[in-house]
């Protein structure tokens, strides 16, 4: 098989041909390492990991001899630069993170290499996952793989996992981990033409992952289909008693739940999910969308999330408070950058002022304040008690509803350097993504269309909390309808 | 809420980072922007509503009250900047 195929596969597909002996984990990865290298004008890779690929797939390749092999036994893998991976590079994206080489394996990275998977290497990312664009990256922007129809200037990926979605749509990776704060998988997923999943707080365990909110923070798999989804998520979670947020529950079959039969499913259809210029083209995919699982049988629901307007200003505060605390961690003594200074106070304040970039500092200022005397009640109390009254909006409309369809993001993929002068524009890309992460709830992306300028559009499914069979369900109904085929201009080995 | 470049200063005090007293400015600025957007929550009634603690209903597990790690001496301090003798150090804060 051509190098190119090998890469053009998906991870079930090439899960099949490696079942049958029609392909060895080292060609796989071979075919994969040069992809990467192929791709490094995206700038997708903070690090690349060749060496320590080649040696995980010699390991695959051995175990299956044996018989041995786990569910993603041989298929080769992006990750997130927020996952500690033990004696490689893990950066966060930040300057403050400077040489910090983990001594311990994150449980979710360590469960897909349980599983059999093997590491091409590091993704790019927004820093500190604060981002919607992967601009705020120490390691410089990556740049999407798609570009506007007659215009070839650089869009954005997407953000906060904008490395591993540019690294999964322009096939240098087979799928890839993001994390998911307030639509850090989902909309880069939407963005770059890929499915990106978000699974219920507390599926997949946060041990090891670089901490930004830790309320809100979920690892999920990206990749090209659904079932790609499906099959990485089973791996990548279970319980973790490292983790005392990780559920202790049995871990589905996911793929078992593609049975593509919805009939008699009620899809809820959120009225408030919509805001001002959202382009028209948006609307009609949404309300094709409906139609597509109309025709599968399903049943819409019209539902009201009447506080869906409050959810952005609501983590706005909750995110940027959880995260000054989780960020107090970096002060130039255990780990990272040092900036030297004559007393202690000045070597925190130098080390911090010169490790952490612009947005961060913004949030974590934001976080020290809505948490300060004074003012803890009035923002912070306040928004928890906001966030508990747009869950209720959840638990009520899942009363009426098994899930609810909604688009992924308000707009396509923007030009790299758009928005970053406009704070509150940047912020609104996760509209329709952060109330799932307010609420707990898993969510997935797909991509339904392209836009006028031919970029992709994504759909989300959004699910009970821990049942993201019926989540996964749906979604590969609308993939399916959705039949979307359509590539980047930009791909790593054609 | 409008914040002042007083009010960064002390914020960035607080948080321990250093801010030049050009980007305190600049700042003042766009905390105030954001600040004033997320007003906005002072609509919702939340009178009799607790904050949420949990995002997903659990009873928070207990373990054995037990040591059941250490001994990790050289991993804890290898990636310190500096360091000596299994410490990490900092800059001197006694006389």
């Amino acid at each position: 098989m051509a190098t190119d195929g090998l890469t053009k596969l998906t991870i079930a597909e090439a899960r099949d041909l490696l079942d049958k002996g029609e392909l060895s984990a080292k060609e796989l990865t071979d075919a994969h390492t040069a992809a990467v290298e192929a791709a490094r004008p995206l700038n997708a890779f903070i690090t690349e990991t060749p060496e320590q690929a080649q040696a995980m797939a010699a390991a695959s390749d051995a175990r299956r001899a044996k018989g041995e092999a786990g569910v993603l036994e041989g298929i080769p893998l992006a990750i997130k630069d927020l996952f500690c991976t033990e004696g490689v590079l893990t950066t966060a994206g930040s300057h403050i993170l400077d040489g910090f080489h983990p001594t311990y394996e994150s449980t979710v990275s360590a469960n897909l290499w349980q599983a059999g998977a093997v590491m091409l290497g590091k993704t790019n990312m927004d820093e500190f996952a604060m981002g919607s664009s992967n601009m705020t990256s120490y390691y410089g922007p990556v740049e999407s793989p798609w570009r506007r129809r007659g215009d070839n200037r650089a869009l954005v990926p997407g953000g906060s996992s904008g490395g591993s979605a540019a690294a999964v749509a322009a096939r240098a990776a087979l799928g890839g981990t993001g994390t998911d704060t307030g639509g850090s998988i989902r909309q880069p997923a939407s963005f770059a033409g890929i499915v990106g999943m978000k699974p219920t707080y507390g599926r997949c365990s946060r041990w090891g992952i670089v901490a930004f909110a830790s309320s809100l923070d979920q690892a999920g798999p990206m990749t090209r289909t659904v079932r790609d989804s499906a099959i990485m998520l089973r791996a990548m979670a279970g319980h973790d008693p490292k983790d005392s947020t990780s559920v202790d529950r049995p871990v589905p079959d996911y793929e078992a739940a593609l049975t593509g039969d919805i009939r008699g499913l009620k899809v809820g259809i959120p009225k408030e999910y919509r805001v001002d210029n959202m382009p028209q083209e948006i609307e009609t995919l949404w309300q094709q969308g409906v139609d597509w699982l109309k025709q599968a049988g399903a049943e819409p629901v019209e539902i009201s999330l009447p506080h869906t307007r409050y959810a952005l200003s609501t983590y706005y505060i909750i995110a940027p408070a959880e995260a000054s605390s989780n960020l107090a961690r970096y002060d130039g003594v255990r780990f990272g950058l040092r900036v030297p200074a004559d007393s202690l106070i000045e070597m925190y304040e130098a080390t911090r002022g010169e490790g952490f970039g612009a947005e961060v500092k913004r949030r974590v200022l934001i976080g020290t304040y809505v948490l300060s005397a004074g003012y803890y009640d009035a923002y912070y109390n306040k928004a928890r008690r906001v966030r508990k009254v747009i869950a209720r909006d959840f638990d009520e409309a899942f009363e009426r509803c098994d899930v609810i369809l909604t688009p992924t993001s308000p707009s396509d993929a923007f030009p790299v350097g758009a928005k970053m002068d406009d704070p509150i524009a940047m912020y609104l890309n996760d509209v329709f993504t952060v109330p799932a992460n307010l609420s707990g709830l898993p969510g997935i992306s797909v991509p339904a269309g392209l836009s006028g300028d031919g970029l992709p559009l994504g759909l989300q499914v959004i699910g009970r909390a821990f049942d993201e069979e019926t989540m996964f369900k749906v979604a590969d109904v609308v993939e399916q309808a959705a039949g979307f085929d359509a590539e980047p201009q930009f791909m790593a080995a054609s | 809420m409008a914040v002042d470049k007083d009010t960064v200063a002390h914020i960035a005090r607080l948080a321990r980072i250093r801010i030049s007293d050009e980007q305190r400015g600049a700042l003042a600025g766009e905390l105030s922007d954001i600040l004033g957007w997320i007003e906005q929550l002072g609509e919702v009634e939340t009178d009799g509503v607790e904050p949420m603690t949990s995002v997903v209903a659990m009873k928070p597990p207990l373990r054995e009250d037990k040591v059941t790690d250490g001994d990790r001496v050289e991993e804890i301090v290898q990636n310190a900047p500096e360091g000596a003798h299994g410490f990490f150090t900092v800059p001197k804060v006694v006389e």
